[in-house]
């Protein structure tokens, strides 16, 4: 097991250092590193140091590795569009993002699993089939669109719900909520559907799918065959079964909703690193790009690397020896 | 039919389908009293499995019962729905699947699967279900029951895998037992140890068996009645020294030819010509008739005789001239 | 006998297409009808947008911006023009705009797939046949890419490939830029079902023998074994499809896609979405219509597509 462990991190490690090599290049040769690096209030004093400190003047393995170094060390660059340390605005715009993420998550994964349970068990019932078909519409349709919708008949044509924006935030220590203020959590309600959406479709048709192919398994059966309840054969059994591949989905989909909150928060103008990102690729403000590309690879091949090894502790099959049973 | 623990008159079972109506069982009747086990033997599809499947009643839909009774302990079950039957699985009637691998569910300890299913049907508490399980592994031959208690299927070899599958069918202390092919999946030296364990627990406990197996070998070891059955219907049906000694039932009589026993030692094999028709096209008259050696138009034109305890299925059945 | 008709050898493809289990299937089912025909009819719409539109909503000379802002239907107050579905800020015909915008997005989204199932195709293809370190990188690359989603690789590339474009080009570009960076984030999937194909037809006899007459790596990969991979490529190009023309309109949204001067449905999406609360609605309410008709049936064609040849559903 250990053996797996050290080979999936080395496998991480290496996939950061490709990202990190794509991002150095873009921050290299697409614009200037130096206004990457300074901004427009700078001294030729200023430069020089720059010069040396990226060893512009050096090989390329060594700017790669400076420039690693540099970001390891928080330094990304100022930004082009704000002439402000990236890092800086990361750090602002972040808790906006995760809380979204946060909230849109546990609702996905909160009723997807309730509806992928309740299509698997009353499969053949009118309700589930209007739940089936409804999740087809909920796959096909953009991001964006459901936005629109939700926007144009909760907003505009009820005006129950705000359009844009977070509301009024509350400041505690570095973090800015928008949990403990009524307009906060009003502003929250469609973005969060929105950003949910998507996923709980996702989870909900898997859940259904693996919890279909359970209970036709042979165990079921015998279960069945040895008298207990349904409620045990379906909860204690069946969900048990189905959760091990599910876990592993699930745990992807954390990150996607980090990259998808991209659209949500430009449909909504939520002040969050996604609309940050958006707009970077608007103006070409390389710095940002680079920064952001980074963190997110950073949290996609994190959450990768736990998920498996998560699965390990979950399927007790895969615990045991080679040398187990006898 | 007062003494029997399992009752079963003129059961039969029927699947609609595109291509017409099948009937896995049809017509078949037998009893089986406490402490006895009845072989149900035939070849695959001959509607074996599915008798058992309609008396613990987990027939797969469209497959439903179409006429008969079954009766337990005097009750009749092929009545009962939803919440009585579940009752009565585990409890009443216990079942043992063919592939002790899949039976178990991978994820929950064997100790766990024990006491559930105890608890489920027994007023005992926790810790005595779990004092109850380990008992019950010791007595199927688990060496180091309370160690392995909480051990996971995968952690057993197939022989002791089984093992634990019967001791979760006979944990609830059922009166009847349904075996359906419980040494199929396990190596030869294993199905001894298997049928062994079975029948010595069966004497023990006075539990009335449904042993159903396609294996001739295992119905001479372990049966003391036997039911022999071809095309969904009963083709004879006796003692196991009887019928296999002298078979009246003309396929009886090529199965026991063609079966390689250890005491026969003739030179070839007897084979019985053609092969058993699929349910949905089952010959008019006895379903035998297009195979048997001695078919006579009767025997194509009228269905075959229902039997009565000791009897074949047959309207001319074998006797001792015959044979030689 | 005279003549015994030797007609089965002579069918001709469409023949066996159509007397096929998937062509019966496919004409059992309502919704793969429905949705084929809704799509095909959207197809044509575009291609023929020219002949059908009333007026070419991108010719400057055409506008007239008193016309702006008119509803669906309505005459217009100052010159009494109506059009059908209304028209937008600048006096465009939002019907003429969509169909427009129709094209665009289709053009889009299939040069997108074509480009990743060219790449993809290749890729695994090299990979599964010559397999060693040439597979080994292919493929690495390939999970490298696969841990992000492909609509966050699509905005990158597009954001880069923006940079490098000096910005008098921007626009004029943005369209094949699109359908470079959309095709880039999706040839993964088409790599990774050829390889496996391949990797199974490279065993096979008819692979042996051909390598033995002596041909050619390229030759044996493009005339032999490329052929009995196409099946399962042609499920994952309908659903890539669907998906390639909804990156596109999200892209578009998101303002790194089609830009206003050669708008997608995603574009007048979002210059639609500006107006709403001023009420006209409509410049928002067709083009979404359209989108969504236009994902939904590719989707359920695509889904339908995928049971239907699932040799395990049957």
């Amino acid at each position: 097991m250990l053996a797996f462990i050290i080979r999936r991190v080395l496998q991480s490690i290496l996939v950061l250092l490709i990202v990190g090599l794509t991002a150095f290049s873009m921050f290299r040769f697409v614009g200037d590193p130096i206004d990457n690096m300074l901004g427009q209030e700078r001294t030729a004093a200023d430069i020089e140091r720059l010069r040396e400190q990226l060893g512009l003047d050096q090989g390329f393995p060594v700017q790669y590795y400076k420039f690693l170094t540099e970001a390891a060390h928080g330094n990304f660059g100022v930004s082009y569009r704000q002439g402000r340390p990236v890092a800086e605005i990361l750090l602002e715009r972040a808790p906006a993002t995760l809380e979204l993420a946060a909230v849109s998550g546990i609702l996905a994964i909160a009723f997807g699993i309730a509806f992928g349970v309740f299509t698997a068990i009353r499969r053949n019932g009118v309700l589930a089939n209007v739940i089936m078909s409804a999740s087809l519409i909920g796959v096909s349709l953009p991001t964006f669109l459901i936005g629109i919708l939700l926007i144009y008949i909760f907003s505009v044509e009820l005006g129950w719900l705000p359009s844009f924006g977070r509301g009024e935030t509350v400041q505690i220590g570095n973090w800015s909520t928008g949990l403990l203020t009524a307009s906060g959590l009003k502003a929250l309600v469609l973005p969060s559907i929105t950003l949910g959406l998507y996923q709980m479709t996702l989870i909900m048709r898997l859940v259904r799918s693996e919890m279909l192919e359970v209970l036709r398994q042979d165990y079921i059966r015998f279960a069945r065959a040895r008298g207990l309840r349904d409620r045990v054969i379906n909860f204690r059994h069946a969900l048990k079964n189905t959760m091990v591949p599910v876990i592993t989905v699930i745990g992807l989909q954390v990150g996607a909703i980090i990259a998808f909150a991209i659209i949500t928060e430009t449909v909504f103008q939520w002040p969050g690193v996604g609309l940050l990102f958006i707009n970077a690729v608007q103006f070409v403000d390389i710095p940002v790009m680079a920064a952001y590309l980074m963190l997110i690879s950073v949290m996609f091949v994190g959450i990768n690397l736990i998920v498996d090894i998560l699965y390990f502790f979950i399927d007790p099959r895969l615990r045991v020896d080679r040398a187990g049973g006898h | 039919m007062s003494d029997a623990v399992l009752s079963i008159r003129g059961l039969s079972v029927e699947i609609p389908s595109r291509s017409g109506t099948v009937k896995p069982v049809d017509g078949v009747s037998y009893d089986i009293r406490a402490g006895e086990i009845l072989g149900v033997v035939g070849e695959s599809g001959a509607g074996k499995s599915m008798a058992g499947n309609a008396v613990i009643g987990l027939l797969t839909p469209p497959a439903h019962i179409a006429a008969g009774e079954i009766w337990l302990n005097g009750t009749r079950i092929d009545t009962l729905k939803g919440e009585d039957m579940r009752r009565l699985r585990g409890k009443q009637i216990g079942m043992v699947f063919q592939d002790p691998l899949t039976s178990l569910n991978p994820l929950l300890s064997i100790g766990d699967q024990l006491t559930e299913t105890m608890l489920t049907h027994l007023d005992i508490t926790r810790s005595e279900a779990r004092t109850r399980a380990i008992a019950a592994l010791e007595e199927v031959g688990i060496p180091g029951a309370a160690e392995r208690i909480d051990s996971y299927p995968h952690e057993f070899s197939g022989g002791m895998r089984q093992r634990v599958v019967i001791a979760l069918a006979l944990c609830a202390e059922p009166s009847l037992i349904i075996a359906d092919e419980p040494t199929t999946a396990l190596d030869v030296s294993v199905q001894a140890q298997i049928i062994a364990l079975l029948k010595r627990l069966c004497r023990e406990r006075g539990t009335a068996v449904m042993l159903i197996t396609h294996d001739m070998g295992v119905i001479a070891e372990a049966a003391d009645r036997v039911a022999v059955m071809y095309a969904g219907r009963l083709a004879e049906l006796g003692d196991v020294r009887d019928v296999l000694t002298a078979p009246r039932h003309p396929y009886t009589f090529g199965l026991m030819a063609s079966t390689p026993l250890a005491s026969q030692g003739k030179a070839r094999l007897h084979q019985i010509e053609g092969a058993m028709p699929r349910l949905n096209k089952v010959p008019e008259g006895c379903p035998f008739n297009p195979r048997c050696a001695y078919a006579q138009d009767k025997c194509r034109k009228a269905p075959s005789p229902q039997i009565a305890d000791r009897a074949a299925a047959c309207w001319f059945p074998m006797t001792a001239e015959k044979v030689s | 006998m005279a003549e015994l008709p030797v007609k089965a050898a002579e069918q001709s493809r469409l023949r066996v297409f159509l007397d096929s289990d998937v062509f019966y299937m496919f004409r059992k089912s309502p919704v793969a009808v429905v949705s084929t025909i809704v799509f095909a009819t959207l197809v044509l719409a575009a291609v023929f947008a020219p002949l059908i539109a009333p007026t070419n909503p991108f010719d400057p000379a055409s506008l007239n911006l008193m016309n702006g802002f008119t509803g669906p239907m309505a005459p217009n107050a100052f010159t009494g023009e109506s059009f059908l579905l209304g028209t937008d800020d600048q006096g465009r015909d939002v019907f003429s705009t969509i169909l427009y915008g129709m094209r665009v997005s289709l053009f889009v989204g299939v040069a997108a797939v074509l480009l990743a199932m060219v790449l993809g195709i290749t890729l695994g293809l090299i990979s599964g046949y010559v397999g060693g370190w040439t597979e080994t990188i292919i493929m690495r690359t390939a999970d490298v890419q696969l841990t992000f989603p492909s609509i966050l690789v699509a905005m990158l590339i597009f954001g880069v490939a923006k940079g490098i474009t000096p910005v008098e080009y921007r626009d004029q570009m943005a369209i094949w830029v699109l359908i470079l960076a959309i095709g880039l984030s999706d040839w993964v999937q088409f790599a990774r079902v050829v390889r496996g194909a391949t990797m199974v037809e490279k065993r096979k006899e008819y692979v042996e023998a051909a390598r033995l007459i002596g041909r050619t790596p390229y030759a044996i990969m493009l005339r032999h074994i490329l052929p009995n991979v196409l099946s399962p490529v042609l499920v994952i190009a309908t659903i890539s499809l669907a998906l390639a023309i909804i990156a596109e309109a999200t892209l578009s949204f998101l303002g790194v896609g089609a830009p206003a001067t050669q708008p997608s449905l995603g574009t007048l999406i979002r210059i639609g979405q500006g107006f709403l609360f001023s009420g006209e609605w409509w410049i928002l309410l067709f083009p979404a219509v359209t989108l969504l008709t236009l994902a939904l049936s590719v989707n359920l064609l695509g889904d339908w597509l995928r049971d239907a040849l699932n040799p395990r559903l049957r």
